[in-house]
This record gives C-alpha cells, structure tokens and sequence, in this order.
C-alpha cells in the first residue's frame, strides 16, 4: 500500500500529538459509523474503497500506469479476507507502520488538490477496524524497486497511544519489482447488487480507464476490467486555497499557524490570487495594518479580515490544477464497462465554486443492454471515487431531475428520475469536493455545481434525443417496408380472386415495385404521417361530418 | 339496371386495372370523388346534396393507405366472388365477416369493425358507379309498409292490405321488387313506428286511400329509395311526419335534398317535392301542446344552429320561423303529444285536417 512518501509536518500530525489524552484511535473505535463502518456490508466496501484508492493515487503521482489486484476471501460467516495489491512506488520501510497503523498520518490532509485521499479516513481506520472485529491486525507487503528488499511487516494499532505496534518485521521474497500489498481480515457481509464491491469496482473500472483491475470475488469469480487506455490522467497540480474558499475558522488557523510575519505577505503568500495590491486592499478595508503580526490578530478582527476578503474582488482561482478524465478517456471507460448502443460524454469547462475551482463531466450511454424500465441508472464520482450512497441526497440528483427529459425522449414524471434504458454518469472534480456530510457521499448542494451538471446533462440529452429521433426514424423505416411486405400477399390474393391472374405473377410484380421505389416510397410515407400529425386525414371521408347520428340509416 | 354479368365484370376491370400498374412498376392507385362534408354541394337546380369535383386517390405502397387500399381490394373480390357470381345477397355484417381476418406475420386485423368494410362498400360504390343494392349487399330491414299495394317480391306476390297489424316488412333492397298495383293517393311517412301502429289500427290508409309507411328513427336507404320510386313511378306525393324538433326537421331534410355520408347517391335517394305535415312549432299553438313540452338540452340548441345554417334551410323562410319557435320555446314535442286529445285524434282530425288544408311546410 503506497501512501503519501513525502510526509509534510501536517497539522493533523501536530493535533493528532497534541490531543492524546482523546486518542483519535480510541474515539474511532467507539464511533466506527462516523467513518462508514455502519454495517458489515458497508465495511467491506470501506476497506476495499481505501486500499483501492490509496493504491491508485500512489500509482499516478508517481506516474504509473495501475495494475491492481483485488481478492476478497471469505474465511466463515461473516468473515473475510481483503487483498489488495498494486504495483505502485512503494513505501519505504521506515513509514510503513506509521502509514498503516497511525490513525490522521499521511501527506493530503489539507492539500488542496484534486485526489482521491480526502475523502476517507485511511488505510489505517481499515486497519484498526479489521483489528476490532477480529483481534487481527493487518499484513503489508512493500517494495519500492528491483534494487531494495521486499519488506513485510504485520502490524497492529495501539488504541490508546494511536501508534503502531509492529507484531512481526521481515525481508521477504516477492517477484513484483515495485508495488505494496495488504491484507486484512476484517467482519463483513459480501452482497451483489446496488452499494455492493462489485458494483465499486465496475465503476472504478470506469471512471480510471487507465488502470487495469483483476477482482476476485468470495465466490472464486474471477473478474477482468482491462485498461482501456494507456496514458494516465493529467498530474493534478497542487494549489493554495483561494481566499474566496475559506471560512473564518480556517482563516484563524491559518492565521495562527503561517510562517509569515506580516498580515500582508500572510494574505499574498497563503493564498493564490492575492497579489500585495490586493493584500494591502483587504487589510484597507478590514482597517488592519499590513504590517501587523498574523498570530496577533484576534477573533473579531479575523472576522472583519474575513468580510473585507468577501467584498474584495479577487480573480479566479487558476483551473489547471483539476484533473478530469476528459471526454476521450471518460468514452472509452463508460464502454468498456456498460453495454449500450449511444454514449455520450461532456465535459464542462472549469469554473469555481467559493472560490473552489472544480469542473463537472457527465457521460451518457442509451439503449443496448441497459435496462429500459424504471428510473435511469445514475453513476456518481468526485475526484474518480464512486459515491455510492445517498444518491438522493446528492445534487446530481437535484440537477438530473431538474432536467426535463421529456424534451430528449425519456419519460419523466414530475420531481422524479427519468424512466429509460439510460446510464447517467456524473463526475464532479474539484480541489475541494463539498459534502453533504462527514461520511462524504453527497455532493453538496451549491448553486454553481448544480448548474454545471445540469448545462451538461442538458447538453447530453440533447444528443441522445437526436439520436433517438434518428433510430426510431430508421427503425420505422424498417417496419414499413416491413409492412408492405406482409401485405402484399394479402393483395396480390385478393387481386387475383376479382381478376383470376395469377397471384404469384401479381405478387412478383408488386415485390419489383416496393424494391424499385423504396426510397420514394419512404419519403412518401413521411410526408403522408406528417399529415397525419396535422389532423389532415380526410383524404377518404376519415374524418365524417359530426352528424353521423342524424345521418341516413342502414 | 345494369345486369349482374356487367356489375361482376365492372369489379373484375377495377382489379385489372391495379394488376396492370403493378405490371408497370407503378404503385398500384385508384380514385374516386371525395365523401366528404368539404366536397359536400348542394344543387340549387336539382336542390339536392350532390359530391362535389374533389378526388381523392389511395395508393398501395403509401403507410397511411396501404391497409385501406388491401381492404378495398378485398371487399370487391369477397362482393364479386361471393355474392355477384353465384347471385347470393348478404348482409353488411356478413361482408365484415367474409373479410375479418388476420394479416400473417402480424398481429394486424385487415379489419376491426363492421364500419370500416361499411365505409370500404360505399367507397366501392362511387368507384365503380354501382350502388350496394346492385353489389348485392343488404342492410338490416327497417320499416313496415300498409296500404293498398299489391307487390311481386321474389316469385311472391302480396298484398300489403292483408297483412293484419304488422304490415309488411320493407327490406334494405327494394330494387327488385316489382310494384304491380298502387291504389293510393298520396304516401305518409313517419318516423315513428308506435304511430305507425295507431294508424294502421285505425285504418286511417283504407279510410284516406294513402300508403303508411314508418321506420324507427334515420329513415333508411331502402325506405328512401321505396318512397322515390311511389314518387317516380306512381307520381304520388309524400308527406313526412316527424316529431316537432330538430332531428325531426332533419330526417325529412334528409329525405328531401340527400345526406352527407350517401351525396353520391341523391339522384336515386332523394325527393325534392316531399313535404313536412308536422309537427310543427304552429300546431303546438293551434292543438295547445305547449304542456307537453320536452325541455330543449345544450346539445339540441348546438344541433337547432348547426341545421338551420345549411345551406339548403338558410333561405327557407317557413323552417327559419320553426327553428326560431323551438328556440322560443326552448322546447320539443313528440307526435304522440296528441293522444292527450284522444287516442284516435292524430287519425280522426289532425292528419285529415292537415292534409286537407294542404298545411306544409316545404
């Protein structure tokens, strides 16, 4: 398991030191739900949800094209084995125990960039939690080149201390040149379906096109997702939070922790955007000196600080440091992983919200094997994790039923999903990915984002309904020749009845006819439905005076 | 009358002439005047209802077509094969079951209901010029007729003033029937058959020397066709009796100029001299009917606006009053109202005094 190698003295070291008396570990252990292990289920796709997105951001910060296996082994009821191997840099055998058996340890705490790793707890809340259920630690496997030693460690968590305890330590022999595998047991329940391990890894599969996924199931399925391309994403680059972006708490801790002297250079170095024009005009207006002590400003004037950045006007952030997948790579994962006839894919570009840059990618895919009734199939993201639960509560949600898509051919009652052999994908990336809350499976619900989604979807569904319209066309086309086809037996018969040609002879010349004047007839055909539509059919008394009542008898 | 080898051979010419497109490359298409109220023109000088100039063509290979066109098709060669050829008569219903069936290979019927293969003969009618009597296809009979006629019907010959109080039943097809002897002087028509009954028990025909006859409602083409041949060939008048509102007013409109859906075959139908005996708005005044009024409904106002704007009633001054009266009144009345003055009272004085008086209405 390759976790972050640079380790910055991060405030969560720091709080994490400063706060033993309420040991994280131990509060963890009481309050497993917080971080997701809320039912065996669950548990089970948290492990596999950390390991795997561990591995995969190792993997592309050191720019290696992913190969992971993942195996699931149930050892009784209730019980399983998780395996997760990648052939990512490493880790050097010096943090290994900190990495995996340190509970708020690791270098993305409070980067502001777009990876996987803000969204969990850590490899080491698997750990500890596996370590609760089933008094086992876990098993770590790490080499960082063919030159270096494969060491193997056996680890457990001190719950009181929050520290590692190092049960077993030694050099083993391992024929993969770099990469890190763990193993832990851990009390589970493995289900297929919706929320299911599955499912996680098919949308993984998907959303990291450029990683190719080996998955074992408990029931010794083996399951393939090949790479679908070979060039990883575009490195995300790391950027300083934009002052738009930050609330007053956070400024106070910033303002307490910086390294700078000045109030002034504290708001042009902290933050991208403020230049010292900018910095001198927002301690202007907060009627603070530019040159005062950032660690002497008190609460209320952080609070004014706060309000003059609010009202200060401040460019953008810069967007290069997202990373989406793209509409090229995001295609050929939405094909490689669901069966449809049309897909489709958006990708908006960059704006921000709260001075958070982000960008929003849907993909679509219609018709094939996607199930035609009931609601559409949605597939969320943030930052290339799949959110698999509290899909209501999400504002993908709020944006696809927002969307009226009865203007692209599906059926949609009012305040509900469209109904439709459609699946939805929506990925949000952003430095900073709003939640609803601390379990982080809703996106939160900020005007900015539900319009980006819904300008894409828009933009999607414009596409699938002209190609729906061309497909139903085409297919209409097919059912008429279709038609005349099967009637012309019935016709030449009964013209043969009133004549006494021969049918066979009337049949054969009908047959040319249609073959001959196919397309003419197809246009024909189109205009006379046309007419249809206006009403107009009263070429052959279709349409009788109201007065058929009153009219003659008989 | 076309003889039944020309009315075979006619079908037979209509199928040909489809063979023969389709032996062409040509999409098999075949057009008659349109039967509609947009091609619907009333002949100020024959002052009846007559198919206008428009045409309307149905092809083969043309979706919205195609199911109407194999029906057509089919119709005549059931009509020819079936009925024409072997000198058999059948009923509309039994032309709809001849011809029901499902398409192979699909889950269509050729058709659904009797009013499409219906719609298919009268199509057939103005195509080849022949008229469903002459395809051999009968509706329902309808009516009963007394009075003193002697008839020959099918080697039998009656006499309709000795068949008791049931009269004789008209068919759908009177074409054949051959009128031997006609005492009478004028025809009364009812549109009610209770009335017809009263009549006839009363021996109102022996006592004024006319024919009654009565159908149940919309007076049907072999009614019509039998009251324009008293007309034609025995020069009688015919007087219509009808209830005092709208519907009343219209199915002796219908008998006098034609109707919409069978324009194409007014020549023979209609009888522009029949007049209206009643009951009119006037009687209602001169019999004190008024307490017998049904109350008009929203419909029947919409029906009054609808009928007195045809072209045929705008000018007519005498049935503009009437329409005006009914709405005046915001009532109808029925024949049989006048019972309330004695039971014989519409045999024994309305009717003789009305005739007498030559009140009509044109």
């Amino acid at each position: 398991m390759a976790e972050k190698k640079k380790v910055h003295a991060t405030k969560a070291h720091e709080m994490a030191e400063s706060h033993k008396e309420i040991s994280v570990s131990e509060f963890f252990a009481k309050n497993r739900h917080l971080l997701g292990f809320d039912s065996p289920r669950k548990a089970l796709l948290m492990a596999v949800k950390e390991a795997v997105d561990n591995s995969l951001d190792a993997c592309e910060e050191a720019r290696i094209l992913p190969d992971l296996y993942i195996e699931l082994k149930q050892i009784k009821e209730g019980r399983f084995r998780v395996v997760v191997e990648d052939n990512g840099p490493g880790i050097i055998k010096e943090q290994i125990p900190k990495i995996f058996g340190k509970l708020l340890y690791g270098g993305k705490f409070h980067r502001l960039r777009c990876s996987r790793g803000q969204q969990g707890i850590g490899i080491s809340a698997v750990l500890l939690y596996g370590q609760l259920t089933t008094g086992k630690g876990m098993y770590i496997t790490s080499r960082v080149g063919p030159k270096h030693n494969s060491n193997y460690y056996e680890l457990h968590i001190d719950t009181k201390k929050n520290d590692p305890i190092v049960d077993k330590e030694q050099v083993v022999d391992w024929n993969k040149e770099h990469g890190t595998r763990i193993e832990v047991e851990l009390e589970g329940q493995y289900q297929k379906g919706k929320q299911s391990v599955d499912e996680y890894i098919k949308e993984i599969a998907l959303i990291n096109p450029h990683a190719n996924v080996i998955y074992k199931t408990p029931l010794n399925e083996t399951m393939n997702f090949p790479r679908g391309v070979n060039e990883l994403p575009k490195e995300a680059k790391e950027i300083k939070p934009h002052p738009y972006g930050v609330e007053l708490g956070i400024l106070m801790r910033m303002l307490q922790g910086t390294d700078t002297t000045t109030l002034s250079n504290f708001l042009s170095t902290e933050f991208c955007r403020v230049s010292p024009k900018v910095a001198s005009e927002i301690c202007e207006k907060a009627k603070l000196s530019p040159r005062a002590k950032p660690k002497m400003v008190v609460r209320d004037e952080a609070e004014k600080l706060y309000d003059s950045i609010q009202s200060t006007k401040i460019i953008a952030p810069p967007t290069d440091c997202l990373s989406p997948l793209g509409e090229e790579a995001l295609l050929k994962g939405l094909k490689k992983e669901v069966d449809a006839e049309f897909y489709c894919v958006i990708t908006r570009p960059p704006t921000v919200y709260r001075g958070n840059p982000f960008q929003i990618e849907i993909a679509l895919a219609y018709g094939g094997g996607l199930e035609a009734d009931g609601a559409v199939k949605i597939m969320r993201f943030a930052n290339r994790v799949p959110l698999l639960y509290q899909q209501g509560a999400c504002s993908s949600a709020e944006a696809i039923i927002d969307t009226i898509w009865r203007n692209y051919g599906l059926s949609q009652s009012k305040g509900n999903l469209p109904q439709g052999p459609v699946a939805l994908v929506v990925h949000m990336v952003s430095v900073w990915v709003p939640f609803t809350s601390e379990a982080k499976e809703a996106i939160a619900h900020y005007p900015e984002i539900v319009k980006e989604m819904k300008l894409a979807l828009q933009d999607a569904g414009r596409k699938m309904s002209s190609y729906i319209r061309k497909t139903v066309k085409a297919r209409e086309q097919r059912e008429r020749v279709n038609l005349f086809e099967k009637y012309i037996p019935e016709l030449a018969n009964s013209l043969s009845v009133l004549t006494g040609e021969k049918p066979d002879i009337i049949e054969e010349n009908l047959n040319k006819v249609l073959k001959k004047g196919m397309k003419d007839l197809l246009a024909v055909a189109e205009k006379a439905e046309e007419t249809k539509i206006k009403g107009d059919n009263v070429a052959f008394g279709e349409k009788q005076d109201t007065l058929g009542e009153f009219e003659d008898g008989d | 009358m076309v003889i039944k080898l020309e009315r075979s051979k006619i079908l037979k010419e209509f199928g040909l002439k489809l063979v023969e497109q389709a032996k062409r490359g040509k999409n098999p298409k075949f057009s008659f005047p349109l039967r509609n109220l947009s091609n619907i023109v009333y002949d100020q000088k024959s002052k009846t209802l007559k198919l206008g100039d428009k045409v309307g063509t149905r092809e083969f290979f043309n979706v919205a077509h195609a199911k109407k066109f194999l029906q057509t098709v089919e119709v005549a060669s059931v009509i020819k094969k079936e009925l024409l050829d072997t000198s058999k008569h059948s009923s509309l219903r039994d032309v709809f079951y001849m011809v029901k069936r499902t398409i192979p290979g699909t889950k269509v019927d050729l058709v659904e209901e009797q009013t499409e293969s219906d719609k298919c003969i009268e199509d057939l009618e103005v195509i080849t010029g022949l008229f469903r009597e002459q395809l051999n296809v009968n509706a329902d009979k309808k009516g009963s007729v007394v009075g003193n006629v002697v008839i020959e019907d099918s080697g039998d010959t009656i006499d309709w003033g000795k068949l008791g109080s049931g009269g004789w039943s008209i068919p759908s097809n009177v074409e054949e029937i051959k009128l031997k002897k006609v005492n009478a002087d004028y025809v009364l028509y009812m549109e009610k058959a209770a009335v017809w009954e009263r009549l006839n028990e009363d021996k109102y025909w022996k006592k004024h020397n006319c024919i009654l006859i009565a159908s149940q409602g919309q007076t049907t083409r072999g009614i019509r066709r039998l009251l324009q041949r008293f007309y034609d060939e025995f020069k009688l008048p015919i007087y219509v009796l009808c209830d005092g509102d709208i519907y009343g007013a219209y199915i002796y409109s219908v008998i006098k100029y034609g109707s919409i859906a069978l324009a194409h075959a007014s020549e023979r139908l209609t009888i522009p001299s029949v007049r209206y005996v009643g009951i009119t708005m006037d009687d209602v005044e001169k019999y004190q009917l008024q307490k017998h009024f049904i109350k008009l409904k929203e419909a029947d106002y919409a029906r009054i606006k609808q009928v007195s704007e045809y072209e045929w009633f705008k000018d007519n001054k005498e049935w503009q009053r009437q329409f005006k009266k009914m709405k005046e009144y915001k009532a109808k009345v029925e024949i049989q109202s006048l019972s309330s003055k004695g039971i014989s009272f519409i045999s024994e004085t309305y009717l003789p005094e009305k005739i007498k008086k030559r009140e009509f209405l044109d």
